[in-house]
């Protein structure tokens, strides 16, 4: 059984026929004898939120790395923008990250930094040349985007989970970027809280029109923020469709994540 | 068998702080230049370390002259007393034991930050939001770390002497102008030269090795404490190599 064997009936018709600005194909990567990724091939259209649902270790995680180019993948090709990921320069990879915002698992908030700071950080370097009253005014709009203008001037530690997921995504709008990339954005998360950040990623799609790739094991965050899922199994996109089409699969390896 | 594993390695860590020494030279000179951070990183390296430098260095300078005294006093040669310290301490202690603190301050201090930093992803987010994370934290702590253990010595060296000349007046009466003239009667540009020299090469040791340790930490929490102790164990290692090799240097070159 191969994975087009297991694509289900069309995804989300408002997104086919649209741009695709990610393309991923024939994708390999193994750690040693450790092969995750053994032929992947996906596409990302453009104003789409995608999740790829996966297991512990499936994958998921070294996918969006070798998206950002954190990873370097064995072989395949990641085009973002048109243009192929491993084959790019420093700077040039540089420049697109600044279109491709990444949500990290663990916030990856700077702990010497304060809220203010740490959204400042990208602005400074990416922003252009904006005055100290600008950069204000963006720092606090971001913040006000995600209902925690008060953080200001807190320092990481003493914001909670959700507060520290909400800076996060503060921080990774900053610079406006049209695809976002999460990794497991509800993971820790308590259910309630876990509902706001995803009505957040929602509310990010439609007000910034982002497309996203979103990396989840939350059938709740699955069936919420959606418009198209991946099923990674044994390395490669094993199924897609809509989270209905999904949900009503028989095949054992889609079912165990519905049940 | 265990033997052969463990050269091998300490001969890839070895390469890799090769590997990590070569990547610094090639992207010192390269644009972004992060000055703010570098000026950041001097304070933090150089300004609070003051402190524990200064009371070190004191204590030294105080203890070396009360324990050389009774030697010299035997061969009669007391008043020697503050040329001979004054010329161990810029020679040789004040550069060693000051590098060894910061070593012990400031290895481990950038050791556990980066470390810390690497396992919780802050340097993977760098990174993703397009700064290079290596000119950001690891040029900018190597060049401070660099330029402020030379000042320290330098300092240390000064308080030292004055350590020294209270240690010289617990037994005696000495005036604080013949204590100086006496350390810089026998003081030349052969002692403090290869003494301020080396001390860059200490400082560079120390924020290579804390940055090494910092950037390749693995295990997660565990291993940032591994870190942190292996960067003051290394880099303390490396400074007494160093030294040796000064001494050598020094020797070959008759600037003894």
């Amino acid at each position: 059984m191969n994975a087009s064997s297991q694509t289900m009936a069309t995804p989300d018709a408002a997104f086919t026929g649209k741009d695709l600005v990610i393309e991923i194909s024939h994708l390999k990567k193994s750690f040693g004898s450790n092969h995750v990724l053994t032929d992947f091939s996906a596409g990302l259209h453009s104003g789409e939120n995608l999740v790829v649902l996966g297991k512990s270790g499936s994958g998921k995680s070294v996918l969006i790395k070798c998206i950002i180019g954190l990873i370097r993948p064995d072989s395949g090709i990641i085009r973002v923008f048109g243009k192929n990921i491993p084959d790019l320069s420093g700077p040039e990879i540089d420049e697109m990250r600044v279109k491709v915002g990444f949500l990290f698992q663990s916030n990856a908030l700077y702990d010497s930094m304060s809220v203010r700071e740490n959204l400042e950080f990208p602005l400074r370097r990416h922003g252009g040349t904006k005055s100290k009253e600008e950069v204000s005014q963006i720092v606090m709009e971001a913040l006000n985007n995600v209902g925690l203008p008060e953080t200001v001037d807190m320092m990481p530690e003493e914001l909670s989970g959700g507060m520290r997921k909400r800076v996060g995504l503060a921080r990774t709008l900053i610079l406006k970027p049209e695809i976002i990339l999460y990794d497991e954005p509800t993971t820790g998360l308590d259910p309630a809280t876990a509902r706001e950040i995803d009505n957040l990623i929602l509310d990010v799609q439609h007000k910034y029109n982002t497309s996203s790739v979103i990396i989840s094991h939350d059938m709740n965050c699955v069936k919420l923020t959606s418009n198209r899922v991946i099923v990674l199994v044994d390395g490669i996109c094993y199924a897609e469709g809509t989270y209905s089409e999904l949900g009503k699969s028989q095949d054992k390896k889609i079912r165990q994540f519905f049940e | 068998m265990a033997f052969g594993a463990s050269i091998s390695k300490a001969m890839d860590e070895v390469g890799g702080v090769a590997r990590f020494t070569g990547r610094f030279f090639r992207e010192w000179f390269r644009p972004r230049y992060e000055f703010r951070e570098f000026l950041r990183q001097c304070y933090m390296i150089g300004y609070t370390s003051l402190p524990l430098v200064g009371i070190t260095a004191f204590i030294m300078g105080l203890v070396l002259t009360i324990q050389s005294r009774p030697t010299l006093a035997e061969f009669g040669a007391e008043s020697w007393l503050p040329a001979m310290v004054g010329v161990s301490i810029v020679r040789e202690i004040g550069p060693v034991i000051t590098a060894l603190i910061c070593a012990g301050k400031i290895g481990s201090s950038i050791g556990a930050e980066l470390g810390s930093m690497k396992v919780t992803e802050q340097i993977d987010a760098m990174e993703v939001s397009g700064t290079n994370p290596f000119k950001y934290l690891a040029v900018t702590r190597i060049l401070a770390s660099t330029l402020m253990v030379p000042l320290l010595v330098v300092l240390a060296d000064a308080i030292a002497f004055y350590g020294s000349y209270l240690g010289v007046n617990i037994k005696g009466v000495t005036s604080m102008h013949l204590f100086y003239s006496q350390v810089f009667a026998k003081l030349t540009y052969n002692d403090v030269i290869p003494s301020i020299t080396k001390s860059f090469f200490f400082g560079f040791a120390i924020g290579v090795i804390g940055c090494y340790k910092g950037f390749y930490t693995q295990k997660g929490t565990e291993g940032v404490g591994i870190s942190a102790n292996s960067a003051v164990v290394v880099s303390s290692l490396l400074i007494f190599i160093l030294d040796l090799l000064a001494v050598q240097i020094t020797d070959i070159l008759g600037l003894t």
